[in-house]
């Protein structure tokens, strides 16, 4: 297994698979949450620079039911908080003797400075608009448990991709496995340069929906209207919000998923959030699990490998 | 005293003096005292330049030296030495220094700066605007008249983006035959950027400049020099518009003039994908296609000179993520290693872009050549093909932020020799007499 | 041991299952997975057939509780099924017992799950070389190899026969 993960690109589709696999075969349904002693002499720091409860428990959670000791350097109250900067920070994480480091920052490419001053793993869990690795392979976990394959599944991603590290890491890994993915949204929230990832972009919903096989919402921000690049909210629900007409034309067995938090209203409404076929608490659930599997096999694997799988 | 030197066997390259040959220079009290094949040496300080080319000293008119104010990245002393060693006998200190150089009271302490230091003629860059703020114009005649004798005006770093006061800019510069210079950046398009708009800027999710930034300007720029007659100056070019608003400018005529850095002929933004801050610049690294619009242009003379832009920071201020360095690029000790290794420019086009042009458009006497009996020796010795590794910490800069760190390069300066008296020799800053 | 070695040691053990636990009363079999569970079923049927009682059967995956985790390759973990082991006696079954140290590890997953009345341990080849205090209370074939040698165990399930072969290191 890799030493970092700071790009999805950093993994192949062997080195995807393995970690979906581990993950499947971690907590079974149905019983109480097991609480595993595989990382038992391991510590990981979550190193979070914007706050964020949720991928942060995430983390946490999943660290913790591998045994692993947790500690957080959240935002506030911390060195970080008082101008410390990356480096020192860094350095000072080292100098306690830390096995993985789980970084989320609002600079693109934070994490690779951070594993140029590390000897510990470094985990991106989110750096500006760049990438969301775990957030990727949290997306596939949950699409093959509907979906035998990949190969040729038509992917809807709807929304502001120009500011979506999400959607960078999603559109990589899903295009590395085979699926068919198109961008939709406005086109001034749409990357020209998108042409060249493999993906069709369009900015007309509709067309894209009877025919999507997972529809995935990114979350619009009231900034982006303040900053010019919709005219208002409203007018964006109208045209790309999933509504629940929009739902109704959409395949039986297709999913609706969303990274959180919701906007309820804007992108998605509250109903479709509420349909059976929305996956996104199923989304959080396998984010454990996808972790999980992920520490348990960076920090498993001796030494340093420098392959992926 | 300066000493009495005798250059011997070199190819002296003076393009000034449509002059390309194998031949002796002897230097008397600080100016050429006879040129000319088998000079005997009668007492004189030989300078063994066989194989080697010997030129008018450069002449950079971009530098940022910090002093006053970032004297931990750079002073006026450290960066003459830089200079020296990169073959530049006249330099340009850049006006944004704190306090901003928009009085004569700050001109004139560079300017005494660069004397003592005694290295290379410091000539400093008085500011456009009082404070670099862009509001009304600094005394720039105080300034002109000052010691100093400022004769080029730049807020670079940033741009003048009211184009009421560019004009006036132009205009009142005239009554001093000084140039303006003006960074091109218009601000309404460069929120928040890092890097490049296009392909890796989209692909990495960093806020970009696009191309556009510089050429609206430029081209708004190119205009009011028509319309005024003021002698405009284009820093740093770097995309294929620019070049193409240049061409066509100097087709029709305009008084405009135009410099490119030695980074922006060879880095391209791919480099930004390291998210190494060493590589973040104004303007930024731009595509292949702008790489080799800027190599023809400087090749074909639209580009009429190379000036280094050099940007010292300190370690710690680029030792951070991409997003929160500072722009810049150290230039003046590597300059004629890349234009020599990464362009197809001859020797005699290099000399031209780098020494004489500069020093024609800023009407500096003494620098540019020609070599001839009487001129003031302000020359350099160079080897074309010695190879070098470039190792940031042996650099004469305080500060480390070189995009080359490990690059082997081409070409060498042996021997920089200022008002006639050795300041490097062998490669190395020279010890001698004052 | 070729595949009627095997069913005979199999219907001893569990012959011996029944004798040692006064019939099949509370007895929950759970096999080390992969091999173990395969063996833990035949087992399971050889009790149905001869108390006409289905004993629940499980499997367990060991592959988080292993004592040498950075230090090889993690392989890949299977999807254990752990059957009730509240106040039960459960038969731990697995193919080959060598150092012991996988065993270790299924009793702390055991452990982690639940609190059995009593753990006992079926193998059908015991090929010594313990490097814990952990013996079998079922053996089908005791052994003993070098360690330069591998025990390889064949089932009809994955494997298209039974049979128990000794090779060298490195031989499939």
């Amino acid at each position: 297994m890799i030493k970092h993960l700071l790009d999805i690109t950093d993994l192949n589709p062997d080195g995807i698979q393995r970690i979906l696999e581990t993950a499947a075969n971690l907590q079974p349904e149905g019983g109480a949450i097991r609480k595993y002693p595989a990382l038992r002499n391991k510590t990981v720091v979550n190193l979070f620079y914007e706050s964020s409860t949720r991928t942060r428990t995430s983390f946490e959670l999943a660290a913790k039911r591998l045994s692993a000791d947790v500690v957080n350097f959240a935002v506030s109250g911390s060195s970080v908080d008082k101008g410390e900067s990356l480096k020192d920070t860094a350095q000072t994480i080292m100098a306690m003797g830390v096995d993985a480091i789980v970084i989320r920052h609002k600079a693109s490419g934070a994490p690779h400075r951070l594993a140029q001053w590390v000897d510990a793993h470094v985990i991106n869990a989110g750096d500006g608009m760049h990438q969301h690795p775990t957030q990727a392979l949290l997306d596939l976990f949950t699409i093959r448990q509907h979906f035998p394959s990949f190969e040729g599944l038509r992917v809807a991603i709807v929304g502001d991709v120009t500011h979506s590290r999400v959607a960078r890491s999603d559109v990589q890994a899903l295009t590395m496995m085979g699926a068919d993915v198109t961008l939709v949204g406005p086109p001034t929230l749409l990357p020209p340069q998108a042409e060249h990832w493999g993906v069709a972009t369009t900015a007309d919903l509709d067309a894209v929906l009877p025919k999507a096989d997972v529809v995935y919402l990114l979350r619009m921000q009231l900034e982006r209207q303040q900053a010019g690049f919709v005219p208002s909210l409203r007018e964006y629900s109208r045209l790309w919000g999933l509504d629940s007409a929009r739902a109704a034309m959409l395949k039986d067995d297709a999913l609706v998923m969303h990274p959180g938090p919701m906007n309820r209203g804007v992108e998605i409404s509250a109903e479709v959030a509420e349909l059976p076929r929305s996956m996104i608490i199923d989304q959080v659930t396998n984010g454990i699990k996808v972790r999980m599997a992920l520490l348990y096999l960076m920090l498993g694997t001796p030494g340093e490998v420098a392959a992926n799988g | 005293m300066a000493e009495t030197l005798l250059i011997a066997g070199g190819r002296v390259v003076d393009p000034a003096a449509a002059r390309d040959a194998v031949l002796d220079v002897r230097i008397e009290r600080g100016r050429v005292a006879e040129i000319g094949p088998g000079l005997a040496p009668g007492g004189a300080r030989v300078i063994d330049a066989a194989g080697c080319v010997v030129a008018p000293g450069f002449v950079d008119l971009h530098t940022h030296l910090r002093e006053p104010g970032r004297e931990d990245a750079e002073t006026i002393e450290s960066g003459s030495r830089a200079a020296a060693l990169g073959g530049f006998t006249a330099i340009s200190a850049m006006a944004n220094t704190d306090p901003v150089a928009d009085s004569a009271g700050i001109v004139e302490q560079v300017w005494n700066l660069g004397r003592a230091a005694g290295l290379c003629d410091v000539h400093p860059v008085g500011a456009i605007t009082a404070g670099l703020r862009g509001e009304s114009l600094a005394e720039i005649g105080e300034m002109a008249n000052s010691a100093a004798k400022v004769t080029f005006f730049s807020d670079d770093g940033r741009c003048v983006g009211d184009a009421a006061l560019m004009r006036r800019a132009l205009e009142y510069a005239r009554a001093f035959d000084a140039v303006v210079a003006n960074h091109a950046e218009e601000a309404a398009l460069a929120d928040g950027w890092s890097m490049n708009e296009g392909d890796v800027s989209a692909l990495l999710g960093m806020r970009g400049l696009p191309a556009e930034a510089e050429e609206i300007i430029v081209a708004r720029d190119i205009m009011l020099a028509r319309l005024t007659g003021g002698r405009l100056h284009v820093p740093h070019v770097s995309t294929a518009g620019t070049v193409d608003l240049i061409r066509a400018a100097k087709a029709r005529g305009i008084p405009v003039t135009a410099e490119v850095t030695p980074h922006h002929l060879t880095l391209t933004e791919d480099a930004v994908r390291s998210f190494d801050p060493v590589y973040k610049v104004a303007p930024p690294l731009r595509t292949k296609p702008d790489v080799e619009a800027l190599r023809d242009a400087l090749a074909d003379g639209t580009i009429d000179c190379v000036a280094t832009d050099h940007a010292p920071h300190t370690r710690e201020s680029k030792d951070v993520e991409f997003d929160a360095a500072p722009c810049g690029m150290l230039g003046l000790e590597t300059a004629l290693s890349i234009v020599l290794t990464d362009t197809a420019l001859d020797v005699s086009t290099m000399v031209e872009r780098m020494s004489v042009a500069p020093a024609r458009i800023r009407r500096l006497a003494g620098q540019g050549g020609p070599i001839a009996e009487g001129a003031a020796a302000n020359l350099i010795v160079f080897d074309p093909a010695a190879t070098w590794t470039v190792e940031p910490n042996a650099l004469a800069s305080k500060s480390r932020n070189t995009p080359f760190a490990g690059r082997e390069l081409k070409g060498k300066v042996l021997w920089t020799i200022y008002r006639g008296r050795v300041v490097v020799a062998e490669g190395r800053i020279s010890n001698g007499e004052r | 041991m070729d595949a009627g070695d095997v069913s005979r040691a199999l219907a001893r053990i569990a012959h011996e299952i029944l004798e040692r636990n006064k019939g099949a009363e509370h007895l929950v079999l759970v096999g080390l997975l992969s091999r173990g569970e395969i063996i833990a079923q035949r087992l399971a049927e050889r009790i149905a057939e001869i108390e006409g009682v289905k004993v629940p059967t499980g499997s367990i995956e060991i592959g988080l509780y292993r004592d040498d985790i950075g230090l090889r390759h993690p392989p890949a973990l299977k999807t254990d099924h752990i059957p009730p082991i509240d106040d039960k006696v459960v038969v731990l079954v697995d193919d080959v017992l060598y150092t012991g140290r996988s065993v270790r590890a299924a009793l702390d997953a055991l452990m982690d799950v639940g609190r059995p009345k009593a753990v006992q341990l079926a193998v059908l080849v015991d090929r010594g070389h313990r490097e814990l205090p952990i013996r079998a209370d079922y053996v089908g074939k005791n052994i003993p190899t070098a360690h330069g040698e591998q025990i390889v165990v064949r089932v009809v399930e994955t494997d298209g026969d039974d049979a128990v072969l000794v090779a060298e290191r490195g031989e499939s």
